[in-house]
């Protein structure tokens, strides 16, 4: 078995201990995901698990063998950025840019969220069928990811820009 | 993190049979586990993945609805038996961490998680009972606005950080558990242990025991509402919370049911004000006796004096809230 990360295989570590976060850093060298908090209270490690995202620090690398990963490097590309990348650059979606790549995987698996009827916190009606990305919506369903330097307003506009209503 | 041996097991035996080795820890979704492993206040010798076992979410023979261990708590709140039908499961759920958190967590480890307690976390700085038995409690005299006023002991006024657990609590679920010697089934109320002088003990679990599932039993009639109080909008632990289950038949109570977060060492069944209201007048006077009864042995810290008072004013809102629609 392999860990499949950005359609490569990867041998899952001998060592437990090794967190999915160290495993694409450290031994792959995939620094687009970043170290914040180191446990689970920033979203800047997010990363895509089968198109779900999750907290890769508080993954362990042994614990995803067989599944398919997707960091910020699996997305875009200088020269080729996902729509969601152009969009932050557009609204001014980030200024240091740390918690970018965890905001852009967390906000492209949020919207398959949204799209399969998702509930949130702030949803009025729990049976809703289809969800509208209301800047209320985005702002509660990416709460796990902290920016520092305080680019929210661009944030929720770049992802309303490519995945709210008129984007539908 | 210290050295551990990882088994990833496919069948609750298997689990069973490594689980009941020494130093053995259980592996969910490892959202509250892999931190307090790379914290080193949990040092398992062997982590026994559980998260290929049962994941099924499905309605039982009796009309209730059953929750694999594994269930993740997205799939859990955005299943449609539990939207439509236990839609305080659903916000419950919804109230707590983060999406990614959601996506991650499983049931069973929702209902293991320690405490969040501060003094609990600083293994340098700081006695816990919970971490070190024995050693003292600096939450007691220390910073505790986020600490129990219910039942809570000298050793420990720790609470449990739970949302769906507050929620099972009030829906009366079951967890199913299984040892070496079979199964046994515990109700959620009795799950979780109050600290007393054991404070190091969170749960009724034996050592080497699996929480396989949980059940909920058919659902109640009447209206349902989890409301959380929290220090931001999204995204933190409760002060207080409470979920509540009314039904109102003829202005009077015809059943309710109520449970608290953020107040006590466990999840904190309000059968007191239960008692209180059944029966009687859906008014807002009632509710505020019943939050008094409820909350009239509680015992404030030195900084969480507010809890109480919030509590009480959360409990007769949400009461409000719910009876409203139901007059005749």
């Amino acid at each position: 078995m392999a860990i499949l990360i950005n359609a490569q295989a990867v041998s899952a570590p001998d060592d437990p201990r090794v967190s999915l976060l160290d495993l694409l850093r450290e031994q792959l060298h995939l620094t687009g995901t970043k170290k914040g908090c180191n446990q689970g209270a920033c979203g800047a490690c997010t990363v895509l698990v089968d198109g779900e995202r999750v907290l890769s620090c508080l993954a362990l690398a042994v614990q995803y063998d067989g599944r398919q990963v997707t960091t910020v490097e699996g997305l875009g590309a200088p020269g080729d950025l996902h729509p969601l990348q152009a969009a932050f650059v557009e609204h001014d979606g980030f200024q240091c840019g740390y918690c970018t790549p965890g905001q852009i995987c967390s906000a492209i698996g949020m919207a398959a969220e949204a799209r399969r009827g998702v509930p949130s916190h702030v949803s009025p009606d729990l049976e809703a069928d289809a969800v509208d990305l209301t800047a209320e919506e985005v702002r509660e369903r990416m709460s796990g990811n902290l920016c520092r330097c305080g680019a929210y307003n661009g944030i929720v506009a770049s992802i309303q820009e490519i995945f709210g209503e008129a984007a539908q | 993190m210290t050295p551990f041996a990882f088994s990833r097991v496919a069948s609750a035996d298997e689990a069973v049979r490594l689980g009941a080795l020494p130093g053995a820890k259980y592996l969910g979704g490892g959202t509250n586990l892999v931190d307090l492993m790379r914290e080193t206040l949990e040092r398992p010798t062997s982590v026994v993945d559980v998260t290929g076992l049962s994941s099924d979410i499905g309605e039982t023979d009796d009309g209730g609805l059953s929750l694999g261990a594994a269930a993740r708590n997205t799939a859990v709140a955005e299943h449609r038996l539990v939207r439509r039908r236990y839609p305080l499961l659903s916000r419950a759920i919804l109230s707590g961490a983060s999406g990614q958190i959601r996506n991650m967590a499983t049931v069973g480890g929702n209902l293991l998680q320690r405490t969040r307690c501060a003094y609990f976390y600083d293994d340098d700085g700081a006695r816990c009972n919970k971490r070190a038995p024995g050693q003292g409690c600096d939450a007691v005299g220390g910073f505790n606005r986020i600490h129990a006023v219910l039942g809570a002991s000298e050793a420990c006024v720790a609470t449990h950080p739970s949302d769906m657990c507050v929620a099972l609590t009030a829906l009366d679920a079951q967890v199913h558990l299984r040892g070496q010697d079979g199964g046994r089934t515990v109700p959620m109320v009795d799950f979780h242990r109050l600290p007393e002088d054991r404070p190091e003990i969170d749960t009724v679990l034996r050592p080497g025991e699996l929480i396989t599932h949980v059940s909920l039993p058919p659902p109640l009639a009447g209206r349902s509402a989890y409301r959380k109080v929290r220090d931001r909008a999204s995204f933190a632990f409760a002060l207080i919370s409470i979920g509540a289950v009314l039904t109102v038949e003829d202005d009077r109570v015809a059943d309710v049911r109520l449970a608290l977060g953020g107040v006590a060492h466990k999840p904190w069944r309000a059968f007191k004000a239960e008692a209180a209201l059944r029966g009687g007048p859906a008014t807002e006077a009632a509710f505020g006796a019943a939050a008094e009864a409820e909350l009239a042995d509680a015992r404030p810290l030195e900084h969480n004096a507010f809890k109480i008072e919030l509590a009480k004013r959360t409990m007769v809102a949400v009461l409000g809230e719910l009876a409203k629609g139901q007059a005749s």
